[in-house]
């Protein structure tokens, strides 16, 4: 496995929509640009939402990992995308 | 039941302003046809007012309100068509009303056998689901074919995305907006968000690679692949209108199906040119009936069908399928 650079994370497991994007967004605003979050959320309506609502934001999710109690770990770099809509 | 206030249909009414061509004594129905409902207290009618994509610059709404206050009730009502009515307005004060709602261009609409005020959803201007831009198809088809005889009422509406707030199935003619996604292999990292965000299970993910399996017959062509890849490895391949043909509503509800798939926006007048034109020649006969419920007549369906293959080619799809009746009552 290659190192990973992490800056900060969040656990979510367990938070609903949309408090765990609000959350995300709110510990990404304490990252500066290229900083990377580790953010682990729940399958289902959160993998259906937050993914899409980050890139919206102009982040880049870099990695997605698949863990053993279904939730999902995701990189995040901080103004990483092709900018917000 | 009579109502005492009820007034004869037939009753004409002295009006000084142009209606349908015609001032002086003019009767409910072509009053009707001016946009004018004759409302059950005597002298009384509602206006309804021409707001195509149930857009209203602020500037019209401030004179509406003005002339609301002056001449109608104190409320507005708004139809179904996202169409804003004043009621409670003495006909005796139409040519005031009409002289002073165009100070700001603000139009009558119009009722009776011809194409209707054409109605939409936000679109994609800042509609986050949003595919194609009803607002501008609005505003064209409102400018080229409103008032345009039929030969019963002919409704147009257009929605943004497959959610299709509009209700294409439900219009004479509804155009809905779509995207045909493809998926780049060489920069997808197989993260499976995709899949997670297809909501219709058009696609999977490789248990092994986590890249994405695609169904398209499954896909509704919302785009939410493309809004969800990190990558931007599912993009867009090509985006256009479905076109639904024969829908209404009312006591007999006809659900529209679809004709065409990633229809342009420069090919959307000639869908409407030709399906009108078709309606035209066709549907005299049948007296005041709407386009679906001729369609529903195997010849006439292949005759419209014929005659769509004729300008539109092979845009029309391989198997379209006739409007079907929605029963409701039964």
């Amino acid at each position: 496995m290659t190192e990973e650079k992490i800056d900060g994370s969040l656990n979510l497991r367990g938070v609903a929509c949309p408090i765990n994007f609000v959350k995300t967004k709110l510990k990404l605003e304490t990252l500066s640009e290229g900083q990377v979050l580790e953010l682990i959320i729940d399958d289902g309506e959160p993998m259906q939402n937050v993914p899409r609502s980050i890139k919206e934001e102009g982040h880049r999710i870099t990695k997605v990992e698949k863990l053993s109690d279904n939730s999902f770990r995701l990189l995040i770099m901080k103004g990483g995308g092709k900018g917000a809509g | 039941m009579r109502d005492s206030f009820m007034e004869d249909k037939t009753d004409k009414v002295k009006v000084d302003a142009k209606i349908e061509g015609r001032t002086g004594e003019i009767d409910f129905n072509t009053l009707k046809s001016g946009g004018l409902i004759k409302q059950r207290q005597k002298d009384m009618f509602t206006v309804r007012l021409r707001c195509p994509g149930g857009r209203v610059p602020l500037s019209n709404l401030e004179k509406i309100v003005t002339v609301a206050r002056k001449y109608a009730g104190d409320y507005v009502h708004l139809s179904f068509r996202q169409s804003i009515e004043l009621p409670y307005v003495d006909y005796r004060n139409f040519k005031a009303i009409y002289n002073e709602l165009a100070e700001n261009n603000q139009k009558v609409a119009s009722c009776g056998p011809r194409v209707r005020v054409p109605t939409a959803c936000s679109g994609c201007e800042y509609n986050p689901n949003g595919l194609a831009d009803t607002q501008k198809m609005v505003r064209l088809v409102d400018e080229k074919y409103f008032g345009r005889d039929m030969p019963h009422k002919f409704k147009i509406s257009f929605s943004g995305c497959p959610i299709d707030c509009a209700r294409t199935s439900e219009n004479d003619l509804g155009f809905q907006g779509a995207v045909n996604p493809e998926w780049d292999e060489e920069t997808c990292i197989g993260c499976r968000i995709c899949s997670k965000a297809c909501r219709e299970g058009a696609i999977e993910s490789d248990a092994q690679t986590g890249k994405p399996i695609y169904y398209p017959e499954k896909c509704l062509y919302c785009a939410d692949c493309i809004r969800a890849c990190p990558t931007d490895s599912w993009r867009e391949n090509i985006k256009g209108w479905v076109v639904r043909v024969g829908g209404r509503h009312g006591r007999h509800p006809i659900t529209g199906h679809k004709i065409a798939e990633f229809v342009s926006d420069e090919d959307v007048p000639i869908f409407i040119d030709t399906i009108t034109k078709w309606y035209e020649e066709n549907g005299k006969k049948y007296g005041r009936t709407r386009l679906g419920v001729i369609l529903q007549i195997p010849e006439e369906w292949n005759s419209f069908i014929e005659t769509l293959r004729k300008t539109l080619k092979d845009k029309i799809i391989e198997f379209p399928k006739p409007p079907s009746k929605n029963e409701i009552h039964s």
